[in-house]
């Protein structure tokens, strides 16, 4: 365990630089197209100064804030999982030669990258594509070649939008878990600065580096409060208790029909959805058919396709769409991963563009539960 | 190593009622068309060649959509000519912008428009050319997207089932990195119910979409009507946005005239 640091803005800004110097290409929140998105960093300056966002179900908006806050604004609409990930891969190209044909796997391999700005949601999400992508006997080599080595400086949130539910999900909005520098921003009049604490020996070599002070008990409380304001700040609630069995006990619940009628099927959610590992594969082969290749994208149990086997498609409907993303995400990720599936970042609440909740669906369908045979069969 | 050699297939390229934007689409794919011209005998494709060779071939593009008594007779004849025929862009596949014509009265515009109208002999309906005969691939698009149409050309000739998905736009914005245009600016996009294809282009240029590539596979019209109303479109607004490339296909029929008659 590392003691608590404070840096001022100045030695913050040596950071990237920092990690520059080290061979990592730095990542980041930035403002881009009326949202905060992540990209590449050249230093604290690209990160969204003085910006914030406003977010309820299906509505986004970038505001001013009245200070100069560097992290001032909670999650946007893409998470970190682009990174490791990527939304489109490609796995193989192919070149025929003769009667014969040849693999070539000449693809670069990814840069290192450090992760600036991972808020306490996003921690936990990547530790569930962790588990879910290279935790068990199957290990995805692209996800794993990606994740290997990120360094992850991470972030307290010291404000919750009305689309957060991490305190629900128990993720959130202290960070926990494998980072190797974690702080939180102090901005106020004529204050500006930041506590940090290095959670591996990587971060503590990187923070010497930057010459932090030792913050007062005073500073490090007024810390402390502000993550504390940012949970209570959150008003979002999905109750967990029993959910697996909730959700499974109810695929007939009239709730899916209701919200059937709003779901567009157009799989913003799982796009959006820092946990959402599904892809498809899809073979192109050029017109003189001498050049293949294999690539590898995000896909969604909301097409059709991702549920076309032999004869036809399981889920034709957008009940049983909807029905198996949320029984999934809620209920049975726990059985097959040993966690929920879902980290309470909100982001498929804002980013549905009908506003679909999912922690309302939840309610709807624990306020009113099948109370048929279904329920009681195999229940405790 | 066998001394036969091996015929390239043929391909023939036709037209009907349309503006040619689809079938320039195969002209535009400057990069592959060397490609394309080495393993097909483009035999007729009269916006390119006055080389007309005659049928059969082993791929038609048909473009257009059928709106004469003679289309309609032309289209069997294409047909029986071509072993696999492939319908290109939103007039061939939906009935194109001119279906607009489906809920007017014809004969007023021939009689408004023509000095003689008795020349004029069109049918009351512009329809897709699958509601005349078989098709065995529809491309859709506003005008198609040369690289779908190369993929569709490739696929065919190898004999496997070409990349062209049927879910929303919205895929291709998220894989893409484009933020989402409705929520982030509360702009009216049509893209959750529009078929992927083109690459997300209006929304990556702060425009809604237009739904040129027609409805995606499980259109929820009425949930997106809905919304845009929130967004603050009046009925005549959404009726307009359904009413446009693809105005005859089935669900955006139904999805304009619900909003008209509200």
């Amino acid at each position: 365990m590392h003691a608590p640091a404070l840096l001022t803005l100045d030695q913050l800004a040596r950071l990237v630089p920092a990690l520059h110097s080290r061979g990592y290409q730095v990542v980041g929140p930035t403002v881009r197209d009326g949202a905060i998105v992540y990209d590449v960093l050249e230093g604290i300056s690209d990160l969204p100064v003085g910006w914030t966002d406003e977010q309820e179900a299906g509505r986004y908006r970038l505001r001013r804030r009245n200070d100069d806050a560097l992290f001032g604004y909670v999650v946007g609409p893409q998470s970190w999982k682009k990174y490791v990930h990527p939304a489109e891969v490609r796995l193989l190209t192919a070149e025929r030669s003769g009667h014969t044909f040849r693999i070539l796997n000449n693809d670069p391999s990814p840069p290192r990258r450090a992760f600036l700005g991972v808020r306490a949601c996003e921690l936990a999400a990547i530790a569930v594509q962790d588990r879910v992508l290279q935790g068990d006997r199957y290990r995805d080599p692209i996800y794993a070649a990606r994740r290997e080595g990120i360094f992850i400086v991470a972030v307290n949130c010291t404000q919750a939008a009305p689309t957060c539910f991490c305190t629900s999900m128990g993720t959130g909005p202290r960070v926990r878990g494998a980072y190797d520098l974690a702080l939180t921003e102090l901005v106020g009049p004529g204050k500006h600065e930041f506590v940090i604490e290095a959670g591996s020996d990587a971060g503590a070599e990187v923070l010497a580096e930057l010459a932090p002070s030792a913050p007062s008990e005073a500073v490090c409380q007024e810390a402390e409060a502000a993550v504390e304001r940012a949970a209570s700040q959150i008003q979002r609630r999905m109750d967990t208790t029993g959910i697996r069995d909730l959700l499974y006990t109810n695929f007939d619940h009239p709730r899916w029909d209701n919200v059937a009628q709003r779901c567009l099927t157009c799989a913003n959610c799982t796009m959006v959805c820092p946990t959402c590992f599904c892809t498809t594969v899809e073979d192109v082969s050029d017109v003189t058919g001498m050049h293949a290749e294999r690539w590898r994208k995000w896909d969604s149990c909301f097409t059709q396709n991702f549920s076309y086997i032999h004869g036809g498609n399981i889920r034709s409907s957008a009940k049983s769409r909807y029905r198996q993303w949320m029984t999934h995400k809620l209920a049975s990720w726990i059985d097959q991963f040993g966690s929920s599936g879902c980290v309470g970042c909100g982001r498929c609440i804002t980013w549905c563009p009908v506003g679909i909740d999912i922690t309302e669906e939840v309610r709807a369908i624990r306020e009113s539960p099948a109370s048929s045979k279904e329920s009681s069969h195999g229940n405790p | 190593m066998s001394s036969k050699v091996r015929r390239k297939p043929r391909i023939a390229v036709f037209k009907f009622a349309s503006c040619d934007g689809c079938q320039l689409s195969l002209l535009d794919a400057e990069d592959e068309l060397l490609g394309i011209a080495g393993a097909l005998d483009i035999a007729y494709f009269p916006e390119a060649s006055r080389s007309m060779g005659t049928g059969p071939y082993e791929i038609g593009l048909v473009e257009g959509s059928i709106t004469t008594h003679h289309d309609a007779e032309r289209i069997q004849e294409v047909r029986r000519q071509c072993k696999t025929l492939i319908t290109i862009g939103a007039c061939a596949t939906a009935g194109g912008i001119q279906a607009l014509r489906n809920w007017k009265d014809v004969d007023e515009f021939i009689r408004i428009v023509y000095a003689t109208p008795k020349f004029i002999n069109t049918l009351k309906l512009s329809t897709p050319v699958a509601e005349h005969v078989p098709v065995d691939f529809e491309l859709r698009g506003c005008p198609i997207n040369k690289h779908q149409l190369i993929e569709v050309i490739t696929a065919t000739l190898a004999g496997r089932k070409p990349n062209a998905p049927t879910y929303s736009v919205c895929m291709e914005c998220k894989r893409k990195g484009t933020v989402c245009i409705a929520v982030a600016q509360g702009v009216a996009c049509l893209g959750p119910v529009t078929q992927a294809g083109c690459g997300a282009l209006c929304p990556s240029f702060d425009r809604g979409c237009y739904a040129c590539f027609g409805p995606m596979e499980s259109p929820n019209t009425g949930s997106l009507s809905n919304q845009l109303r929130i967004l603050g479109q009046n009925n005549a607004e959404i009726t307009r946005a359904f009413r446009s490339f693809n105005a005859w296909a089935w669900q955006f029929r139904k999805a304009s005239e619900e909003s008209e008659r509200t």
